[in-house]
């Protein structure tokens, strides 16, 4: 609109002289509005940055950060958290050393541990990888979001992008992609050791530890829950997977094929390479006791995924989760040493504000 | 480029033909004279022929128009059908759009592909739509203005029905037959072949074309038959003119009768197109060129392109953005390539043949089009809309509205704003820019004698110019008093109250001198004898009449409209009447006259005059029975005259002439009608007219002395070069010493005018004898005639007709300075901008107004350099250098002025000398350039622009100025008096020169700091952004991942964050207009570059940098470990990265109203709805990250708003932290005046006056070191710093002490 104003004058010489030709026809005048706006003089806030106008902001953050950064810290100590690493251990070191995709028989080993202190409420367990990268670019794109999501022409032909992890003996492969092909498929065990020896299983939830949205929404079996079987009739199991998609919980058909939920998890890719997927969750005891009480454990590893190629880690993680998720030291440090530094800078503005600010406001202006 | 120039032409072409009609067609673009040539054999070179379309030749016609366009205008760029690929086509020409381009192929290309396809698409896409609207509108309102002008009515001669008939212009064709009456506008450019005036004259008004005003007269062909209307099918001549051409002031030709006759053909017999019929009843011409062929079509270029510094110098950091693209797509592939090598199999990899190298390689390509918004493409767009919201606001600037002109600024240059803000030399005209170019008429000499006309003076001081406030066009004013009664009749007349209540302009308010009215009355006075009073009374008399009829005034009455003729009036029904005259002044005084050749009176005419003037007053005007009835015709419209002069000058003088009853009355092609005192009216006949142009400096006509019957040549012109003509006479040697008595006299007050800054002219006259007037009327007969080389033979011509001249007298014509003027100079050079008058006056003239705006004071040492030889010039400018020198030890000076003449400006302008004269003027606080041509004021800025890298605004009003107001960085025209070619060539056009000083110390200012914040700010959010995504390069195995979702990462910059820039590119106000004003001092922060220096630009790149980390880094401590995914990770992170570039923006701005918050509010609140909607809503949409549930789940979670808040604290802080530290600790000039906007106003007051005074000091010492500085050849001429400055003026006062 502002630019039909100005083109006005190339047009040619038709146009009317803007100036000097004011003639009889000439009613309209051309004074410019005087309004605040086309004059610039609206109302404005105008902030200048000085050392006395800024510094009760310094105190302020100060003031607010360092509360913050403190609850912040306390939060996350209290959150009980626990790392085991299983390569460490000798049995599961050797089932690394020897374990590939073309291994046929699962290696088994156990990892013992122990909990100096009770985990009271829901225990986490995950599952930890580091030097994975899940966030390769390729890796990422390798997968076919239509047919997780039940679409039936993905299921017959899927994406590109799957390549070369498409086909496999030219029918296609459901899921498709480098992603679903990846999966994770070690199992773990946890056992209690009682005082007098005998373990006790502890029962690990897999119900819930997918979101909500991609069990519900973006994940589904193509015609819905129809038999498994049927529907993916005439795909093809991911190279490295042992069993096909409709077989990898046979026990809950809402947890089987797509939505699966250990197979939901792992098709979210994480952001770093280092990272940790949720596995199973320990519910809350009922009664008074902890959800893990302190003492002996065994972790039970059925070592089927290799990472001895990438020099990969594999972790179990024990965790307990609040509010502000799961235990992060760094945060509540930030916070304090943030609030500390604005207070200490605060101070500084201070006494540079009685130094130069007196004088800014004194006689000369341009001394 | 010559291939592209090809294609379009030839394209366009191809178009034309289709169509049948014009083409477009961009001057530069397309050879003037290459398609009809090619086509008409017919065509002898450089001709065109025209016949009439409907005449005897018809059968010829065909062949020999077939070259010729119609006239049907078509400047639209597209049609419907080429809109999208000549859009494209031309967009692409743009370096930019090529560069998106090239990414979106990159992205096709499947091994380094990015993102999905069209996703990289989209800012192409958006850009190009955004121009192509724009294109769009902007050719559709051409299209609907080509319409409306092409579908004109005319009338046309048409052959089949024998007579005219309406027909829309675009059906007009070469060779065409249009009628046309009065106010109505000329279709296309014709040859004027009849008029129904009497004397085949016609008046156009070329408003349309170059803005004047004034009636300009156009006469028909010679020797065509007049009287009664042509007809259309007897008209057997051809004519023969040049191609088209887009000289407006010339046009070569002729026109061949069947009798093998050839009448020559010039510019006076030119009907230019879109020009308006006035005064003229009817005329009929023939098409000789239509449409895109006509004049006006050709001089139609679009508006001007120039490129701002602020610009070049952005395009230099675009470049250093390339660089750091490059290095970081260099890293990321190397990095991608070693990481890849050390891996063997991983389950994470796909199977993949290609070497690391390799896949290096391909990462490379792949990063750039990652990483792509680091080039700021979208900044090119952004500017454009930037500057034209800073345009709009400049227009709309009410302090630059002129209510007299009904005018405001014109912004013609769409992208210099900024450059308005670094200006560091002003060259400006002095005539009509410095002074009002209103002309009044102050003193005269004649024959010697000083008529100093004190009264007019006076009455001049006491007017207001305010009181020219009822009239638009200065020159054509209601006439008024200026007759008093000369016949000593005392009646007080009743009407004189009447009349000076009336708004009495200037020039026309001549008070005559008493002394020159009595001497006049002698004239009429019964005791009048030949003795020596009688021979100067001779020189009096020619003198004026020389003011009243050596000139081009139109003369016309305003009680009429302007259109109804008033010469016909005198020349066609009143024919008789004049004839009448004739015969009366025989009857009455020729029988004496005739026998006495110096014109002079008795009783018989005293009386007879006496009586004429008594009837000619309109008080007194009673129907008396008479012997000359006629007269009381002209009586009843002797007040009411209009004089339309080309030049104000003209006016002045003819008004002049007025004030002493030598009123010019009429003016039409071969008559004028002239009242002399004591005579009455005499028809003059008028043989020729040599127009003035700029070489001869003069211009002069040839009449027949109505009472002597002798022919005389008036000439009227610059007094260097009449002086030089007015060669005295051998002959009578008492003529002789009389003359050479005059000559000095004139001389001696032609420079006392000259001190007192009058602008001067000479009047000059000679007598011709027959034999001689016709051997000179055959040669220039023959001169008007050809075609080749006519101009200098025409100049040629009036060369051997403008000599041996009697010089008659001179006058000092008085222009009075412009309101403020002086204000604007001194804040000006308060601002560091050096002021140069260069302007043709004399040298005395040019000192004198320099001295009267403040230019030049009173302490200041003047340096004049006269000089003829390039020697001696040579000599001079060393020996100034050495006067400077020993001069600023001196106390007492405040600095030093060059003033030069136009010929030493030649010598100084040569290759070998320039040198020293820029190192002399350079020291100068202002230089004044006198008698420059205007090829030596374009020269003078072309040299200080190229050799000193500065930035140069020229102003000017005139045609002379045009070369100069072209070269500069900035032109600015001031539409004033004379014409509108300054303000056609210029970038911004005012109407005052007061208006300079806000133009540059508030827009330019605000202009440039506006653009240079905003480019700064854009060249951040880019690398800040960007670097985001860098960063997470180094935890993805350099693999080119990002870790959001890539609509999101494409709108981040187009649509979440491109608003608020543009708000603050147009809206910032570091410091209030008001306080700019007072305190020019602040503009020197923009001459410096101070808000764009290179280290501003890495600090700003630094702290992006910072920014960046920080905004990556928080998040991945945060998250580290975590079971966060890549979308997780990505929503926090853009989220602060969103809110710090918003807040960055608010620390940086200086001005916050609602608009601001309205904006930045919607921007964050856009981003977070779309955000969120998004992840709710895709569940497949954008594969493979789909957001789906992803920031819904984000969102809800408290460490989400505790990773931002830290994030966006952290980020802040040091920039937040730097610029309180830097207000508080060294605050700039500009924080300084801002921080006194913020006081109350009495503070303010008082802060004020302290400054101005701290300035005085500081200038009266600095001034001293500048010539110390510019000496030891420093070449920075930012030393006023506080700190610098107090070592600076200690350093002097030891070298003085």
């Amino acid at each position: 609109m502002m630019a039909s104003n100005y083109n006005a004058k190339e047009e040619d010489g038709h146009q009317p002289a803007a100036i000097g030709h004011g003639g009889a026809g000439t009613v309209k005048n051309k004074k410019p509005d005087n309004t605040a706006f086309k004059q610039q003089r609206l109302p404005a806030w105008q902030p200048i940055l000085t050392a006395g106008t800024v510094l009760p902001a310094f105190f302020v953050i100060g003031l607010i950060f360092i509360p913050i950064g403190i609850g912040l810290f306390v939060t996350s100590n209290n959150i009980k958290e626990l790392e085991v690493t299983s390569q460490l251990i000798v049995p599961c070191y050797n089932c690394s050393q020897s374990y590939s995709w073309n291994s046929t028989k699962p290696c088994t080993c156990s990892v013992p541990f122990s909990l100096d202190q009770p985990f009271e409420s829901n225990v986490f367990m995950y599952y930890g990888l580091s030097n994975f990268y899940q966030n390769h670019r390729r890796y990422v794109k390798s997968r076919d979001d239509s047919q997780l999501n039940g679409d039936k022409a993905s299921l017959k032909s899927p994406s590109k992008e799957c390549e070369p992890y498409r086909t496999s003996d030219e029918k296609p492969i459901a899921p498709c992609g480098a992603i679903a092909n990846s999966l994770f498929n070690d199992t773990l065990e946890l056992y209690y050791i009682d005082p007098n020896g005998s373990r006790t299983a502890i029962p690990l939830v897999k119900k819930g530890i997918a979101w909500w949205t991609d069990k519900h929404v973006k994940f589904r079996n193509p015609g819905g829950n129809d038999n498994l079987t049927v529907v993916f009739q005439g795909t093809s199991k991911p190279v490295n997977w042992r069993k096909s998609v409709y077989e990898l919980d046979p026990s809950d058909p809402d947890n089987n094929g797509f939505i699966n939920e250990d197979f939901i998890v792992w098709m979210r890719t994480a952001a770093l390479p280092t990272f940790r997927k949720l596995y199973r969750i320990i519910h809350k005891k009922p009664n008074m006791t902890p959800t893990l009480p302190l003492g002996r454990y065994i972790l039970e590893v059925t070592y089927n995924y290799p990472v001895r190629s990438f020099e990969g880690r594999k972790r179990m993680i024990l965790s307990t989760i609040s509010w502000m998720g799961g235990k992060n030291p760094f945060l509540g440090i930030a916070y304090i040493t943030v609030g500390s530094v604005c207070f200490f800078l605060g101070i500084v503005l201070l006494i540079i504000h009685h130094k130069y600010g007196n004088r800014n406001h004194s006689a000369d202006i341009r001394s | 480029m010559e291939q592209i120039h090809w294609v379009r032409h030839r394209w366009q072409q191809l178009v034309a033909a289709e169509s049948g009609r014009g083409r477009y067609s961009a001057p530069d673009a397309v050879p003037t004279k290459s398609s009809p040539k090619l086509h008409n054999a017919q065509l002898t070179g450089k001709r065109r022929t025209v016949i009439a379309r409907h005449g005897p030749y018809q059968h010829e016609y065909d062949s020999v128009s077939k070259g010729c366009q119609g006239n049907g205008i078509r400047t639209t760029k597209y049609s419907l059908l080429s809109f999208i690929p000549m859009n494209l086509f031309q967009q692409f020409h743009r370096v930019a759009n090529l560069y998106f381009l090239f990414l979106v192929m990159l992205n096709w290309v499947p091994v380094v592909e990015a993102f999905q396809k069209e996703i990289t698409m989209i800012p192409l896409v958006v850009v190009l739509i955004v121009i192509a609207i724009k294109d769009a509108l902007e050719d559709y309102r051409r299209y609907r203005f080509d319409q409306k002008v092409n579908n004109n009515v005319a009338t046309v001669y048409s052959g089949k029905q024998q007579t005219y008939v309406d027909q829309r212009w675009q059906d007009v064709r070469v060779g065409d037959f249009v009628r046309l009456s009065c106010n109505e506008i000329i279709p296309a450019d014709m040859l004027l072949l009849y008029s129904s005036d009497l004397h085949g004259i016609c008046y156009i008004e070329t408003a349309n074309l170059d803005g004047e005003t004034n009636l300009k007269q156009r006469q028909v062909v010679r020797d065509l038959p007049q009287g009664s209307e042509l007809t259309p099918e007897n008209f057997h001549s051809r004519i023969e003119c040049e191609n088209p051409n887009n000289d407006l002031s010339r046009f070569r030709g002729y026109m061949e009768h069947p009798s093998n006759a050839r009448v020559g053909l010039h510019n006076d017999n030119l009907l230019l197109r879109s020009c308006t019929i006035r005064n003229t009843e009817t005329i009929i011409g023939i098409v000789v060129y239509a449409g895109h062929e006509t004049k006006a079509m050709k001089n139609n270029s679009g508006p001007r392109y120039k490129r701002s510094k602020l610009e070049r110098r952005m395009n230099m950091d675009i470049l250093w953005s390339v660089v750091l693209l490059v290095i970081m797509c260099l890293t990321a592939a190397i990095g991608h390539g070693l990481w890849l090598r050390n891996l063997e199999e991983a389950s994470f990899l796909i199977p993949d043949t290609t070497s690391p190298a390799l896949a290096g390689f391909y990462l490379f390509w792949t990063m750039i089009i990652v990483l792509q918004v680091l080039i700021p493409v979208s900044l090119y767009v952004s500017i454009e809309i930037v500057k034209l919201g800073q345009i709009f606001f400049i227009q709309n600037d009410v302090d630059f509205y002129n209510e007299y002109l009904d005018s405001r600024i014109q912004c013609r240059a769409l992208n210099i704003t900024e450059d308005l803000g670094q200006i560091q030399y002003v060259f400006s005209d002095k005539t009509g820019t410095l002074t009002e170019n209103k002309m009044v008429f102050r003193r005269c000499t004649i024959a010697g004698v000083e008529y100093p006309h004190e009264e007019n003076g006076e009455t001049a001081k006491s007017l207001s110019c305010k009181s020219l406030s009822c009239n638009r066009s200065s020159v054509s004013l209601h006439t008024l008093t200026g007759h008093s009664e000369g016949e000593g009749e005392e009646t007080p007349s009743p009407t004189l109250p009447r009349h000076s209540a009336f708004s009495s302009p200037m020039e026309k308010d001549v008070v005559p001198d008493p002394f020159l009215v009595q001497k006049l009355n002698c004239l009429s006075s019964p005791l009048f004898l030949l003795t020596d009073a009688s021979m100067e009374l001779t020189y009096i008399v020619d003198f004026f009449m020389a003011l009243a009829i050596c000139n081009t005034v139109v003369v016309s009455s305003p009680n009429q409209p302007r259109h109804v003729v008033q010469v016909p009036e005198v020349s066609r029904s009143p024919l008789k009447s004049l004839e009448d005259i004739k015969m009366l002044f025989q009857r009455f005084s020729l029988p004496r006259f005739s026998t006495l050749s110096p014109p002079h009176t008795t009783e018989s005419t005293r009386s007879f005059t006496g009586r004429l003037f008594a009837r000619g007053k309109p008080a007194t005007f009673t129907p008396s029975p008479s012997p000359i009835p006629t007269k009381r015709e002209h009586g009843s419209w002797k007040d009411e005259l209009i004089y339309e002069a080309e030049s104000p000058d003209e006016a002045a003088l003819v008004h002049a002439a007025r004030a002493y009853h030598c009123t010019l009355r009429g003016h039409s092609l071969e008559r004028l009608l002239v009242e002399l005192p004591g005579m009455g009216s005499l028809a003059v006949r008028l043989l020729h007219i040599l127009p003035f142009d700029s070489t001869r400096k003069r211009m002069s006509v040839v009449v027949r002395h109505p009472l002597t019957k002798q022919v005389v040549v008036y000439t009227k012109g610059a007094d260097s070069v009449i002086m030089d003509l007015a060669e005295l006479p051998k002959g009578a040697e008492q003529s002789e010493s009389r003359q050479g008595h005059i000559r000095e006299q004139t001389q001696k007050h032609l420079d006392n005018y000259a001190r007192e800054g009058l602008r001067t002219l000479c009047i000059a006259k000679r007598v011709l004898e027959e034999e001689e007037y016709e051997v000179w009327l055959k040669r220039h007969a023959f001169a008007e005639t050809s075609i080749e080389n006519r101009e200098e033979l025409l100049l040629e011509s009036a060369q051997r007709l403008e000599t041996n001249l009697t010089l008659l007298g001179a006058t000092g014509i008085v222009d009075r300075l412009q309101e403020e003027v002086p204000e604007t100079i001194e804040a000006l050079q308060r601002a560091g901008v050096k002021v140069w008058v260069l302007t043709g006056d004399k040298q005395e003239t040019a000192i004198n107004i320099a001295c009267a705006c403040k230019l030049l004071r009173s302490t200041d040492h003047l340096l004049t350099a006269n000089c003829g030889s390039k020697e001696a010039c040579k000599a001079l400018l060393l020996e100034l250098r050495a006067e400077m020198e020993c001069g600023e030890a001196a106390e007492g000076t405040s600095g030093f002025t060059l003033v030069i003449d136009g010929r030493t400006l030649e010598f100084a302008l040569q290759e070998d000398l320039k040198g020293d004269f820029l190192e002399l003027s350079r020291c100068c606080r202002a230089v004044i350039c006198c008698r420059s041509t205007p090829l030596q004021k374009s020269q003078v800025v072309r040299l200080v622009q190229d050799q000193l890298q500065v930035m140069t605004l020229a102003i000017g009003d005139g045609a002379n100025d045009v070369s100069m107001i072209q070269v500069a960085d900035v032109g600015i025209g001031i539409s004033g008096q004379e014409g509108m070619q300054a303000v056609m060539s210029s970038d911004f056009a005012i109407s005052r020169f007061k208006h300079l000083r806000k133009l540059l110390l508030v827009h330019g200012h605000w202009c440039y700091t506006r653009l240079a914040n905003m480019i700064l700010y854009f060249f951040y959010k880019n690398v800040m952004y960007v670097n985001l995504l860098f960063w997470y390069q180094f935890f993805c195995g350099f693999s080119g991942s990002v870790m959001t979702n890539s609509w999101v990462l494409i709108f981040f910059n187009l649509l979440f964050t491109s608003v608020p820039p543009l708000l603050y590119g147009i809206l910032d106000k570091d410091v209030s207009a008001d306080t700019l004003i007072k305190l020019p001092e602040l503009y020197k922060s923009g001459q410096n570059s101070k808000a764009y220096l290179t280290s501003t630009f890495w600090l700003t790149m630094l702290d992006a940098i910072y920014q960046s980390l920080v905004c990556f880094f928080v998040p991945y401590f945060a998250y580290a470990g975590s079971d966060a995914d890549m979308l997780s990770f990505g929503s926090p992170i853009n989220a602060s990265s969103l809110l710090i570039i918003l807040l960055h923006q608010v620390i940086e701005s200086r001005t916050l109203t609602w608009l601001h918050a309205l904006l930045l509010m919607g921007s964050a609140l856009f981003y977070f709805s779309f955000t969120l909607v998004f992840s709710v809503v895709c569940v497949t949409c954008s594969p493979p990250n789909n957001p789906l549930g992803v920031d819904k789940l984000q969102m809800s979670q408290p460490l989400f708003y505790g990773v931002c808040a830290l994030t966006t604290m952290l980020a802040l802080l040091p920039r937040f932290l730097f610029q309180a530290l830097h207000n508080s600790i060294c605050p700039s000039d500009t924080v300084k005046a801002a921080l006194m906007d913020q006081l109350n106003p009495d503070d303010y007051c008082r802060r004020m006056q302290r400054w101005n005074q701290t300035q005085a000091q500081i200038k009266t010492r600095s001034l001293v070191i500048d010539v110390e500085d510019s000496d030891i050849k420093v070449p920075d001429p930012d030393f006023r710093l506080p700190s610098e400055l107090k070592e600076g003026s200690a350093a002097t006062g030891s070298l003085l002490s």
